[in-house]
């Protein structure tokens, strides 16, 4: 957030349900009433994680966000780092202060599960409370909504004749990008919207209608210099789109690509590369441009979520055991880890456990001093990394 | 620790083959390189009277006698199977209307012929005919044996191939190799733990239809098949040594001396009153020849502990008198039949009988077997334990034992020990506890010494011998955790060493050359680790291969392999460990089947010569130690270099794509500025017009 001005008070958006009546979320110190055995809330490693990530006696301990009923399906913060969006499959998005774990509020209006969102990055227009930003959020009730970040009001619904997956703001926040399920005879398609510099003056028109892959396209993202859009999704190609014409440019070639399911997909902050989680329980990184493959990571698990440091050259998968199979074994057997890999040698560097289900999103703070973590038990947990984190040698 | 050891590998064994994948096609995907065997099949087929025996040797009868002669032949077949209708046909002579003293049976099935030829071929008719019962098939064949009999040529001697059969063990490097089976491939690869990695030796995809095991000693890799077993192996690959015929063969071992090669098979009856019949062969593995065969019903071999598949107790032939396979033994009822491999024939033509015996075990080295009776008639006759000498047959040894639930016997790996695991009633009959009958085979009279654990009610879960040692460790306690105790009988006593109390253990695995042992909780304790020095009485290590299904030691004693088997849906794959418990490489495999390391023959070395080495082990492991030291340091300096270069590499990607999209920006700018200022102009124009009006602007 871009403070300008007098600090402003943080109106609550909406009200706050009756269940999470301690407005700020609750932190791991009042783990008492979480409904869960604290054993396993207080300890989230064990001693196969190297230290060098955290030290669980005298180092920072995850900050544990309960505010989902139901399984997370997403996280996002904004550019400046200081705000966590979080979407479940609970209907509401929520927002988080990303320091403390502080519930600011909710954005409520959905009435399906919500399976993305994205934030603006710049201050699109000046409204009574002074600047604000512009929420995304793509939802399986068949529509994507565009929100005032600062007040939580609902600004623009675009409807759909079938559940919207995935939504990503071009740069210079002058588009967005918004997937499709296939339901009911209709194909999946990839919708670009104008956005409108004025939310009055919004109209739910596309510019552009794709269509083309089979099943779910479980993440779209722009390309470099918005020149393109980055498909991927239930048929394991990945697909470069070309935005002035709506020609497919490029698949990715099939003996080296994904085998199953493309469930993630993450941009380098330089557009320049891009991670994709699949689950053939392995993550690949791609040149944005060319589609060319650069790098393997090859993991245990189903891969649900990616995440690349902007800081450093790690990266972040996290999965687990399908969750159908979850209550079936010990905790341990799932593997519900956030495993770090150093990017250019597709190595194991460390794991971060903690989560009692499969982890369905990753998120790096712009900064690269923190990530969340959401996971298939509804917690989001948030890790500051230690000091010792940024000494780990990357040769 | 055998039985535990040939219980896993069953149990492997049924998993493997539910969940074994293969290709479609009725060849699996691989041609069959016997010809001869796919001739003989479809000759068989061809003939179409393979389920006709022809009944010779009957009593010559007139036509009066006919009907009660027919009937008499009847009832006397029938009872092996179904005699089709007019399937029984026995021809007279034209003239006289005699019978001619034979007929023909035809039956529903092959198998009843067989069944039948078996059961009565050689047996008494009445008083003086002796039947001679014959496939209608052999007829053929019997016609034409010549009547002059030509001694066969004496071929000159093959050598089975020219191949090293030890190439393996002149390893520079000194490793070890296992096979693995994943998937549907099957692997053999160097244990590189000085690299930190497995090295791949041999791989065949669809190498086998059910399960690989090594020979005792090493030689050859047995892998088995619809057609039979094969054994592979020598210096160069892994090549077919040898086949061993043997249709839809389940089970097969080897001699200790891998001398010999027993199949078994075991078909579906035809009728479901029937029990299973199992056929066994004894292969001579050098020359492919079968030594003995057996066809018998399952029912023959279903005494004493009946595991493995349909109530056969596997190994069904126990090899005595240590390497020199001189002798195997079979459990019968009320019977021990022992063979020996000279001719392959009952020692002294027939079986050591004894009452109601329960279970026999070969002492590993000498021909000295242990068997137990039962205790019988309400406790009237007491159990026993005997101890008998072979081919003597003398009884060396007995102990008389009351009131006992069960017995097992555990040898030492050198024949100088046996324990015999003692469970016996209470007083009231309503439980049981546990005692040791020691009995000490290389003195005197053999003494026998009885000792109990602390408790003697505790609960026996494991007991295992230090290979080639005086120690030995019990696993023992009804808690959720057990404790650990260990017993040393040196100097002709039973003194306890330690007990380690509650530990997460379920399993003992000594190392082969003793003094070190891994206190293991497979299965139901996840895979809990403790590597403990039996020497110093310290633990070395506790460590964790979660959901681990089974451990094995390498021949040497140096690694240590821990595995998941495809038994549990995750985690599939093995990890190496050495000695000391340090983890050094791990391979994930999924559907990872078998981990068996490839034995080694016993050392060549005289006991001074080792009992030297070992005085000066610094001088001969400093060579190793320089070694070991180089290749880290090499190691150490490929992985620096190896890295360098990524880390180049991605830096030269880096900037490559920030300079094609600096570029990229810089064109797409100049072509925005000449587009602008085309709208430049046009604007001035039309702004021009509209000067005036606008002003306000």
């Amino acid at each position: 957030m871009v403070n300008t001005g007098p600090a402003p008070k943080w109106p609550s958006p909406v009200q706050p349900s009756t269940q999470h009546t301690t407005y700020p979320a609750q932190i791991l110190t009042s783990s008492s009433n979480l409904g869960f055995p604290i054993s396993i809330v207080r300890k989230p490693y064990n001693d196969l994680v190297p230290s060098i990530l955290f030290d669980p006696q005298t180092k920072m301990r995850p900050i544990l966000m309960k505010g989902h009923e139901r399984p997370l399906t997403f996280l996002k913060y904004n550019r400046d780092g200081d705000l966590l969006f979080s979407c479940a499959k609970d209907h509401t998005p929520t927002v988080w202060f990303a320091d403390n774990g502080e519930r600011l509020g909710t954005y409520r209006g959905h009435n399906g599960a919500v399976w993305c969102c994205d934030v603006s990055m710049v201050i699109i227009w000046f409204n009574v409370n002074g600047d604000s930003t512009l929420l995304i959020t793509g939802s399986a009730d068949q529509s994507a909504k565009l929100w005032d970040v600062q007040t939580g009001k609902q600004l623009f619904t675009f409807n759909f004749d079938s559940p919207a997956r995935a939504v990503d703001f071009s740069v210079g926040d002058k588009l967005a990008v918004i997937t499709t399920d296939p339901f009911m005879g209709l194909t999946s398609a990839i919708h670009v919207k104008r956005i409108a510099a004025d939310p009055d003056d919004q109209i739910a028109d596309s510019v552009l209608v794709l269509k083309g892959p089979q099943g779910r396209i479980n993440r779209a993202v722009w390309g470099p210099l918005n020149k393109t859009i980055i498909s991927a999704g239930e048929d394991a190609v990945i697909r470069i789109w070309d935005t002035e014409t709506g020609k497919l440019l490029q698949e990715n070639e099939k003996e080296v690509g994904h085998k199953k399911t493309i469930t993630s997909l993450a941009k380098s902050t330089d557009c320049s590369h891009f991670l994709t989680g699949s689950l053939d329980k392995s993550a690949k990184l791609w040149d944005s441009r060319t589609l060319t493959l650069i790098k393997t990571y090859v993991t245990e698990r189903p891969v649900n979520a990616v995440a690349m440091s902007p800081l450093l050259n790690h990266v972040v998968l996290g999965g687990g055991q399908d969750a159908s199979a979850v209550t079936t074994t010990d905790h341990r057997a799932g593997k519900f880890e956030a495993k770090f890999y150093d990017k250019v040698l597709q190595e194991e560097i460390g794991g971060v456990k903690g989560h009692f289900g499969p982890i369905n999103a990753l998120a790096f703070n712009p900064d690269g001093k923190s990530f969340s973590s959401g996971g298939e038990d509804g917690y989001v947990r948030l890790h500051h990394f230690d000091p010792d984190y940024f000494k780990i040698p990357s040769i | 620790m055998a039985d535990i050891m040939s219980m896993t590998f069953d149990d492997k064994r049924t998993e493997s083959l539910h969940s074994l994948i293969l290709p479609p096609g009725e060849d699996f995907g691989i041609k069959s390189d016997d010809e001869d065997l796919h001739d003989d099949e479809r000759l068989e087929s061809d003939a179409g009277f393979e389920s006709i025996i022809v009944v010779d040797n009957l009593p010559v009868v007139p036509w009066k006698k006919f009907d009660k002669l027919e009937a008499v032949v009847r009832r006397k077949f029938c009872r092996f199977g179904v005699i089709k209708e007019n399937g029984l046909w026995m021809p007279v002579e034209e003239d006289t209307g005699k019978t001619r003293g034979y007929c023909f049976i035809e039956y529903n099935t092959p198998q009843e012929a067989e069944l039948a030829k078996e059961n009565t071929n050689g047996r008494n008719l009445g008083k003086e005919h002796i039947l001679a019962v014959k496939m209608f098939d052999e007829i053929d064949k019997l016609m034409n044996v010549p009547d002059k009999w030509d001694p066969p040529e004496t071929k000159p001697y093959t050598p089975l191939t020219q191949e090293n059969l030890h190439h393996w063990l002149a390893d520079e490097k000194g490793r070890d190799q296992f096979v693995i089976r994943s998937g549907s491939d099957t692997e053999v690869m160097w244990n590189d733990a000085r690299q930190l990695k497995a090295d791949p030796v041999h791989k065949r995809p669809f190498g086998t239809e059910s399960f690989v095991q090594w020979s005792p000693l090493g030689s050859y890799l047995a892998t088995v098949h619809r057609q039979g077993a094969a054994v592979w192996g020598g210096a160069s690959g892994f090549n077919q040594l040898m086949r061993y015929v043997h249709p839809q063969v389940k089970l097969i071992d080897f001699s200790p001396g891998e001398k010999y090669l027993v199949t078994c098979s075991s078909q579906e009856p035809s009728n479901p009153r029937d029990t299973h019949r199992v056929v066994l062969n004894i292969f001579d593995v050098r020359t492919g020849k079968v030594m003995k065969e057996f066809k018998e019903s399952a029912d023959e071999f279903a005494f004493g502990d009946t595991c493995g598949f349909t109530g056969v107790s596997w190994p069904i032939f126990r090899w005595g008198g240590g390497k020199e396979d001189k002798y195997f033994a079979r459990l019968g009822k009320n019977a021990i039949s022992m063979y020996e491999t000279e001719k392959f024939k009952l020692i002294d033509e027939k079986s050591i009988e004894v009452d109601n015996v329960m279970d026999f075990c070969w002492s590993p080295t000498d021909s000295i077997f242990a068997l137990f009776v039962p205790e019988l008639g309400g406790g009237n006759q007491p159990a026993r334990v005997s101890l008998f000498q072979i081919p003597s047959k003398v009884e060396l040894r007995k102990k008389i034992l009351f009131s006992v639930s069960d017995c097992k016997m555990y040898w030492q790996s050198n024949g100088e020990y046996l324990a015999v695991k003692v469970e016996r009633y209470t007083k009231t009959k309503t439980n049981t506890y546990t005692g040791f009958e020691l009995f000490r085979i290389k003195e005197r009279d053999i003494p026998i010494e009885a000792f109990e654990l602390d408790n003697k009610n505790d609960k026996v879960i494991s007991f295992a011998w230090e290979p080639k040692g005086d120690r030995f460790a019990v696993i023992h306690g009804d808690n959720p955790r057990p404790d650990v105790s260990f017993y040393s009988v040196k100097g002709g006593k039973v003194l306890k060493l330690t007990t380690l109390k509650q530990k997460q253990a379920n399993a003992l695995f000594w190392s082969p050359s003793g003094h070190f042992i891994i206190l293991a909780g497979l299965k139901g304790f996840n895979g809990q680790f403790e590597f403990y020095n039996v020497d110093e009485l310290q633990t070395i290590a506790i460590t964790e291969h979660f959901m681990a299904t089974d451990v094995e030691w390498d021949p040497t004693g140096r690694y240590v392999a821990t595995s998941v088997t495809s038994g549990h849906e995750m985690e599939n794959g093995f990890n190496i460990w050495s000695c000391n418990g340090k983890l050094l490489y791990r391979v994930p495999k999924d559907h990872f089947f078998q981990f068996s390391w490839r034995p080694r023959p016993p050392s060549l070395l005289s006991p001074e010569k080792e009992e030297e080495i070992l005085k000066n082990l610094k001088k001969y492991s400093k060579k190793y130690e320089i070694e070991d030291q180089d290749i880290s340091v090499l190691l150490s300096e490929q992985e620096c270099e190896k890295r360098k270069q990524l880390k180049e590499g991605w830096e030269r990607w880096v900037n490559e794509w920030k300079r094609d999209h600096e570029e990229q920006m810089l064109r797409d700018r100049e072509a925005s500025d000449v587009e602008e200022a085309e709208q430049v102009e046009e604007l001035v124009d039309v702004t021009e017009e509209i000067l005036p009006d606008v002003c306000i602007f």
